[in-house]
């Protein structure tokens, strides 16, 4: 029986893992060092909050893995020797693969700041960082301020973390703006806002220039570049983006590149083995997305692709349309499409902001032939499957704006926008697009 | 903010601790006019009950009243026994003990409660109504702006099965034992509400009327705490507010205002079989001898469990009915928001539940099979079994220990809908209906789900509500009451409560949307 093994049991080995076994009896062992079962990474958040438990973070109860014969080993991979196809770990042990699929997921970066190996410093991403989190930042007695720097989910997410136990923050940001290499600047000043009125002391275009260390060896304090002001603090949090972890691959024959490089079937340079999610790294970019993607949906796509192909229906990887959202405190962002944060020279640009200020929706789309391209909303939820549909029908704005009512997802009996959204459209553009009213036949029409 | 709430909560636990103690003050003293009264009103024949009565307790003071009531029950079954012996079957008294003794203690108590129940209901309602506001509004400003704030939940002793947790879980079930069992016990507190039910029906409150007017005060104080919790969330607003105008006009006025007309007692929103004892012989008589209303209710209490129950869940789900009407869901939904997350979510649990909350079903439909056939039939025993152990059984296991106990008592330990879940005969119906033939399902958004498990953490109904969305796999699932919290508690908009077309409500997906693998080639490599 061939056996597969899998590196990493996040989302997209897990997918993987599972699909495999729909498909095939094959042989398969799920390796991890993190944690003995699959948690959700992005759950993390919210038992450091208490809304969860850990255990809440297990999508599979414990049982799956042994009913599904999944084999479940924790271990450090130490060293591919991808000759003889064995996996030497750090304790000595070895484990024989006939295909093996790469999916170690991201470590957080560190830049370089003297100091970030001190104790107290930490990033968010896996569950010994919570851990960590809770040692060093557990209630506002034993942490009387703490420091984040990096202005992205993670860190927005860290922010709200340690909001919610009462601990003051300070959150360093480089960019002008929070994420405004992603987002529009409209849409990054009203996240701005919600930051700053959470009384969360956020420090824009400011720098992180030195760590400093108590006697003990824990984070006292972090001078701001600009300013040279020092800010003391007992817990730094360092999240200023995720990069493949895959620092054991380096001296194997495995190609690597900033992540282990794949074609578009996600196979490495040597033919059993695969990689797949965060670590992985497309040879050529697919559209307009980056060759490596750290998002929670690829990982689990490239999973189910990679299974196809171990099972003998080789499959290329195809992202469909761009698709993402967040949620940055109480306000939830989702996008569809392409809105990039500088609109690109054919774009064109809508904007409909809700005088709450808390609310936006933000259309780009193609000067000339009014294609939509894509779509950014803040607090209002959007259908999925609608936006996939307009992008690969290839509607016209125009189009997008008259069905909207269709397109909301929000709960029922939500104040509805779509009215006001379509009226300033006409006004701004002299056109008088008529808002059709929601309709289930289009809505739930398959294809 | 925290000093309000602070004292809030003092004030309120002295409310309570004043009700509790409610239970050992006054004195009993039967005089012989009251007696004459109570064997008039209850149309006791048994001269020998009467002569012990009168010899051991009339005129005799008791400080407390478990030991009244255990005279009384003592005389009852002497003087039962002699009549059985006698086979004097018209002059032994049938009623339950401690019921029958309630009469009695109700009108023997005496002291400083009877005597001032208007200051005590101010000292114990009045006290933890006041109390629990002050803690519950400051949080409009302590829980930060409007939005999801499940902070600490697990943290936190009363919400974690903490130590705070099981202390109420303990005062839940003592009081609801006191109220199905020891009605007698309990006297102290229907003086309290005394005034409020003779405003309304014009009689002395009985234990179902201090049940159902603390039941409407607890859930309007909840109810709330639910509108500051959610008051970013419009279906959560809309549907509180309903369940609330439920309990209090159905459930509560209007039954007691047909009292005050000689009407029978009726709920036109409680549904057969969940209203388990809408066929017994006593409820059917008394309809039919009450006119034009008795058989409008008659004709209405059919019609809403075989027509309107299952015409309203096709169109909206069994939601319109468990989490927007019913007082069982009404309670579940308010005082039991906070332990929500404390329901079991393993595929264990769920199979239990099926067995449990179906054979519960069939266990009401069985018994009023027997007792229509009896009533018509006009026979006692039916297969050799009587008609009336089978209504005592049923009405013990599952009206009182299930419904009430179980369901309410455990909010602390199991969560807020266990009588619902696996109890409730009417919710397994509606869940058939739901499961089968409805426009109902909670629509999962696309690829959007990021497994993250708040969805199926604050489901009460045990549903492992991301089993389905990181599918990308719409919920139809025959106990979900459409609650809609999985879909607030979401941080990605992945989850809506929708009434759609029936067809394609149930999607099983090869692969998520957003992934373009040709299903076509999927399909043929098959």
């Amino acid at each position: 029986m061939e056996h597969i093994v899998i590196i990493g049991n996040g989302i997209s080995g897990v997918t993987a893992a599972r699909h495999i076994r729909k498909l095939s009896d094959k042989k398969i062992t799920l390796v991890s060092a993190e944690t003995d079962y699959f948690f959700s990474r992005t759950a993390l958040m919210y038992v450091f909050m208490g809304h969860m438990k850990f255990e809440h973070t297990q999508p599979y109860e414990n049982w799956f893995w042994e009913k599904n014969k999944i084999e479940l080993k924790k271990g450090f991979v130490h060293t591919i020797e991808t000759k003889h196809n064995i996996l030497y770990f750090d304790n000595g042990e070895t484990l024989k693969y006939d295909k093996l699929i790469i999916a170690t997921g991201s470590k957080p970066n560190k830049f370089g700041w003297p100091g970030q190996d001190l104790k107290g410093v930490l990033g968010m991403y896996h569950k010994q960082d919570l851990e960590s989190l809770e040692t060093y930042a557990p209630n506002n007695k034993v942490c009387q301020r703490a420091v984040i720097v990096g202005g992205g989910l993670i860190g927005i997410e860290l922010a709200e973390m340690l909001h919610s136990r009462h601990i003051p923050v300070t959150f360093l940001v480089r960019e002008a703006s929070f994420w405004n290499g992603v987002l529009p600047q409209e849409e990054s000043a009203i996240i701005n806002r919600e930051i700053l009125s959470n009384g969360i002391d956020l420090r824009l275009s400011t720098n992180l220039k030195e760590i400093i260390s108590d006697e003990i060896g824990q984070v006292k304090s972090v001078i701001i570049e600009e300013t040279g002001e020092e800010i003391h603090c007992n817990m730094l949090g360092l999240t200023a983006g995720v990069s493949p972890n895959i620092n054991f691959i380096r001296d194997s024959e495995i190609e690597t590149g900033k992540g282990v490089k794949v074609n578009r079937f996600l196979e490495t340079n040597i033919s059993n083995i695969y990689a797949i999610g965060d670590c992985a790294e497309q040879h050529v970019a697919i559209g307009s997305r980056r060759p490596i993607e750290a998002v929670w949906y690829t990982g689990r796509m490239m999973g189910e692709t990679v299974a196809q192909t171990i099972c003998g229906n080789r499959l290329e990887y195809k992202p469909g349309h761009w698709f993402n959202s967040a949620k940055f405190m109480d306000i939830e962002y989702q996008t569809y499409g392409w809105v990039w944060a500088q609109p690109k020279e054919h774009e064109k640009r809508f904007y409909w902001e809700h005088k709450s200020g808390k609310k936006c929706i933000h259309i780009s789309y193609d000067k000339n032939t009014h294609e939509f391209i894509g779509i950014n909303t803040f607090g209002i939820r959007m259908r999925h499957d609608f936006f996939d549909r307009m992008l690969s029908k290839k509607q016209t704005i125009e189009y997008v704006l008259a069905h909207l009512c269709d397109a909301n997802f929000d709960p029922e009996f939500y104040k509805l926008h779509e009215q006001e959204i379509v009226g300033k459209f006409n006004y701004e553009n002299s056109t008088s697009i008529h808002l059709k009213k929601r309709s289930w036949k289009r809505i739930f029409k398959t294809n | 903010m925290k000093y309000l709430q602070n004292i809030g909560l003092a004030l309120f636990l002295l409310g309570l601790t004043i009700f509790t103690s409610l239970i050992i003050l006054g004195n009993y003293k039967l005089t012989p006019v009251v007696l004459d009264k109570v064997v008039k009103n209850k149309a006791i024949k048994s001269e020998l009950f009467i002569e012990i009565v009168n010899n051991k307790i009339v005129n005799e003071t008791f400080n407390e009243p478990f030991s009244f009531s255990a005279e009384i029950i003592s005389a009852m079954e002497v003087a039962n026994n002699a009549h059985k012996q006698n086979s004097e079957w018209n002059k032994i008294i049938w009623d339950k003990p401690n019921s029958f003794t309630y009469v009695f203690v109700k009108q023997a108590g005496q002291g400083i409660v009877k005597e001032n129940k208007r200051l005590f209901w101010w000292l114990t309602f009045g006290l933890g109504i006041l109390g629990a506001l002050l803690y519950i509004i400051p949080n409009v400003i302590v829980k930060g702006p409007p939005g999801v704030k499940n902070n600490g939940i697990w943290f936190n002793a009363a919400t974690n099965r903490g130590w705070i947790g099981w202390f109420v879980f303990v005062f839940l079930v003592g009081f609801y034992l006191l109220l199905y069992f020891c009605p007698n016990y309990i006297v102290n507190w229907t003086y309290l509400v005394d005034p409020i039910s003779e405003l309304l029906s014009g009689n002395l409150a009985s234990q179902w009327f201090l049940y159902g007017f603390l039941y409407c005060v607890v859930m309007s104080v909840m109810a709330l705490r639910m509108y500051i919790k959610y008051r970013h969330n419009k279906y959560q607003i809309l549907r509180t507010s309903s369940v609330l105008f439920f309990q209090i006009v159905f459930a509560f006025l209007i039954p007691e205002i047909l009292v005050r007309f000689e009407k029978p007692w009726y709920d036109f929103k409680n549904a057969f079989p969940l209203d388990y004892d809408f066929f017994f012989s006593w409820n059917l008589d008394q309809l039919i001898a009450s006119g034009g209303l008795g058989l409008f209710i008659l004709v209405w209490g059919i019609l809403l469990t075989l027509i309107i129950v299952p015409v309203m869940v096709y169109f909206f789900g069994k939601r319109w009915y468990c989490s927007w009407v019913c007082g069982c869901g009404g309670l579940a939904e308010t005082l039991g928001d906070p332990y929500r997350h404390l329901s079991d979510k393993s595929l264990k649990v769920w199979k239990i539940e099926r067995w449990m909350v179906h054979g519960v079903l069939i266990a009401a439909l069985i018994m009023t099979g027997f007792t229509l056939y009896s009533y018509f039939s006009g026979v006692a025993t039916v297969l050799g079994i009587k008609v009336q152990t089978i209504q005592d059984i049923y009405g013990f296991l599952i009206g009182a220990i299930f419904a009430g106990v179980i369901g309410t008592g455990f909010y602390p330990i199991f969560g807020n809908r266990v009588w619902c879940r696996f109890g409730c005969p009417l919710a397994a119906y509606l869940g058939i209906v739901q499961r089968f033939k409805s426009r109902f399902r909670i629509t999962t958004n696309g690829g959007q789900c990021i497994s993250c498990g708040n969805c199926s953490t604050y489901c009460e109904q045990g549903i492992d509500v991301r089993a389905y969305a990181q599918k990308g796999e719409n919920i139809v699932r025959a106990s979900c009451v459409g609650c809609g919290i999985c879909s607030a508690v979401c941080p990605r908009g992945v989850l809506k409560l929708e009434n759609g077309p029936e067809k394609g409500r149930i999607n099983s997906t090869e692969i998520l949307l957003g992934n373009d693998i040709n299903l076509m080639d999927l399909v043929n490599q098959k």
